[in-house]
């Protein structure tokens, strides 16, 4: 969805959304009164420089409007790859991001992310990822390597990886496969000012991810192997 | 030569390091091979799978202290994430939030996540920042040390830089996006992997150390982690003031550095004059070198 139609049916209300580059930022009216936004457009490669502006983004929401929910508008292609942002360590950089994001958390903002673009890889686990709740629209794409080049890292035949991926959820790309196995909540498909709002009201939770997907039967062995090593007595 | 005979880090297994890092005879294992805790998406593509899919976890003694340590075996799929491997991690880190031991030490070595289950892998990896950074609320110190021969990179790259403190000897590497995956991308002229000294002095521990992402730069003995993770086994603060003090050092860097294309340049304005000499010095003389410059 074009970015600022996406405002538009968030935020009827109205927004004080602004665009600087790739990284966005401002606040929008909900039901709940006003919420902050931060996030990226344009399928952002993520590297130092918009790293640290989102972090900085998420600081100033802590600093200036202690528990003002966050939404994170979740747009990338992943961090950006070039060897200069490695030689900055653009991992630092990420990892401020998400710990700036796990303060916020800690310190009662309400972190909901919702997908409206494309999430890979680095971007989305430093940022999206760390939300409470995480939503995307349906024709959301996530991923964190498409299907050829996993078979060509993998050695495994594409055909083989394809077949796989039908009755597995954890090969494919796609938005349906993270929901089965919990990393998406729900796709928001009708209003999406009233989802938002039904976002808005739900409580703050800890990482219940291995849980959803267990049910939803996308994993089956995460829930399980951290509850034993977690409540081990022979150790 | 010394007259204390040193046991490499980088060649020793995950299961070796455990045993010299923490006090003799005092680790026990959690989910030990004996369990046959494996991959079933390895399984699922008739793979190899190992019994404790890659990673040791387990508690034990530091100094008498009681620590949780995971250790990540690069020579089973390069220490890569998937569901299972990242399960036992966050498990060991939940464990530290209730059990509140004097801190976990991480010993990675990845190359992130593991690729044949990679949703399932990149979930865990992000498990395990959570869970990371959870301990670390509850006042847990968590150590990185790295120094194997995978280096740590992509989303375990993160996960380090989550830590209260990480350790590097100067054989270890840290980057998200490895030399040939960037390579694959954007061509040889972005990062020639082949070039082992520009590899090097881009994602090695002298360079981290220097920087700033690596509080401590050992040398390639097992002894000397111990030694390291002991000196810096303590819990920093994740608060309000620790990050703007970050952001404002992160920003610092990129003003400062931002327009360097490579780490001579960097180290150069950083006061240290003999650039190339750098590589060849041992970790002591480095340190000296080092010494109140940068960071």
């Amino acid at each position: 969805m074009e970015f600022p139609r996406l405002l538009d049916e968030l935020f009827p209300r109205g927004h004080r959304v602004q665009v600087e580059g790739q990284v966005v930022w401002g606040s929008g009216g909900s039901g709940a009164g006003e919420i902050a936004v931060i996030g990226t457009t344009g399928r952002a490669a993520i590297g130092v420089e918009i790293a640290l502006a989102l972090a900085g983004h998420v600081l100033d929401v802590v600093r200036r409007h202690p528990g003002r929910p966050i939404l994170l508008l979740v747009d990338t292609s992943g961090q950006r790859l070039s060897r200069r942002d490695e030689l900055l360590g653009i991992n630092g950089y990420l990892a401020h991001l998400a710990k700036a994001l796990a303060l916020a958390r800690a310190q009662g903002h309400l972190l909901v992310a919702l997908v409206y673009g494309e999430a890979v890889s680095g971007g989305f686990l430093s940022f999206g990822m760390m939300a409470d709740y995480v939503y995307a629209l349906r024709d959301a794409q996530v991923r964190v390597m498409n299907l050829a080049a996993m078979a060509r890292v993998t050695k495994i035949p594409l055909e083989r990886l394809e077949a796989l991926s039908r009755t597995s959820p954890v090969f494919a790309p796609g938005v349906e496969n993270y929901v089965k196995m919990g990393a998406v909540d729900a796709l928001w498909e009708g209003d999406l000012a009233l989802e938002l709002a039904a976002a808005l009201r739900k409580p703050p939770r800890p990482d219940v991810r291995r849980a959803l997907g267990f049910e939803r039967g996308g994993r089956a062995q995460a829930l399980e192997v951290a509850r034993r090593v977690r409540e081990a007595t022979d150790a | 030569m010394s007259a204390s005979r040193k046991h490499s880090y980088y060649e020793a297994s995950a299961r070796q390091r455990v045993l010299g890092v923490l006090d003799r005879g005092s680790f026990r294992e959690i989910l030990p091979p004996r369990e046959r805790v494996t991959s079933p998406h390895l399984a699922a593509l008739e793979l190899p799978v190992s019994f404790d899919d890659g990673v040791i976890v387990g508690e034990g003694l530091l100094d008498g202290k009681t620590v949780l340590v995971a250790a990540q075996e690069g020579g089973f799929m390069g220490g890569a994430v998937g569901e299972v491997h990242g399960a036992k991690i966050t498990g060991l880190l939940e464990r530290a939030k209730d059990e509140r031991p004097a801190g976990v030490l991480l010993l990675i070595e990845s190359g992130g996540v593991r690729l044949h289950e990679a949703n399932a892998g990149l979930i865990a990896v992000s498990e395990i920042m959570r869970a990371l950074v959870e301990a670390r609320l509850a006042g847990v110190a968590v150590l990185a040390l790295i120094g194997g021969a995978y280096g740590c990179f992509g989303g375990m790259a993160i996960v380090a830089r989550c830590c209260d403190a990480l350790i590097m000897s100067e054989e270890g590497r840290l980057g998200l996006s490895g030399p040939e995956v960037i390579e694959t991308v954007m061509g040889a002229e972005e990062f020639d992997s082949r070039d082992r000294a520009l590899v090097w002095r881009t994602t090695g521990g002298k360079h981290r150390y220097l920087l700033g992402e690596a509080d401590a730069l050992v040398a390639d003995d097992i002894a000397a982690f111990r030694a390291a993770a002991l000196q810096h086994l303590g819990s920093r603060p994740l608060d309000a003031q620790a990050l703007e003090a970050e952001h404002a050092l992160l920003a610092e860097r990129l003003g400062r550095f931002g327009d360097c294309a490579d780490a001579h340049e960097i180290w150069r304005r950083l006061g240290i004059a003999d650039v190339e000499r750098l590589p060849l010095l041992e970790a002591a003389e480095f340190l000296a070198v080092a010494a109140g410059r940068g960071r």
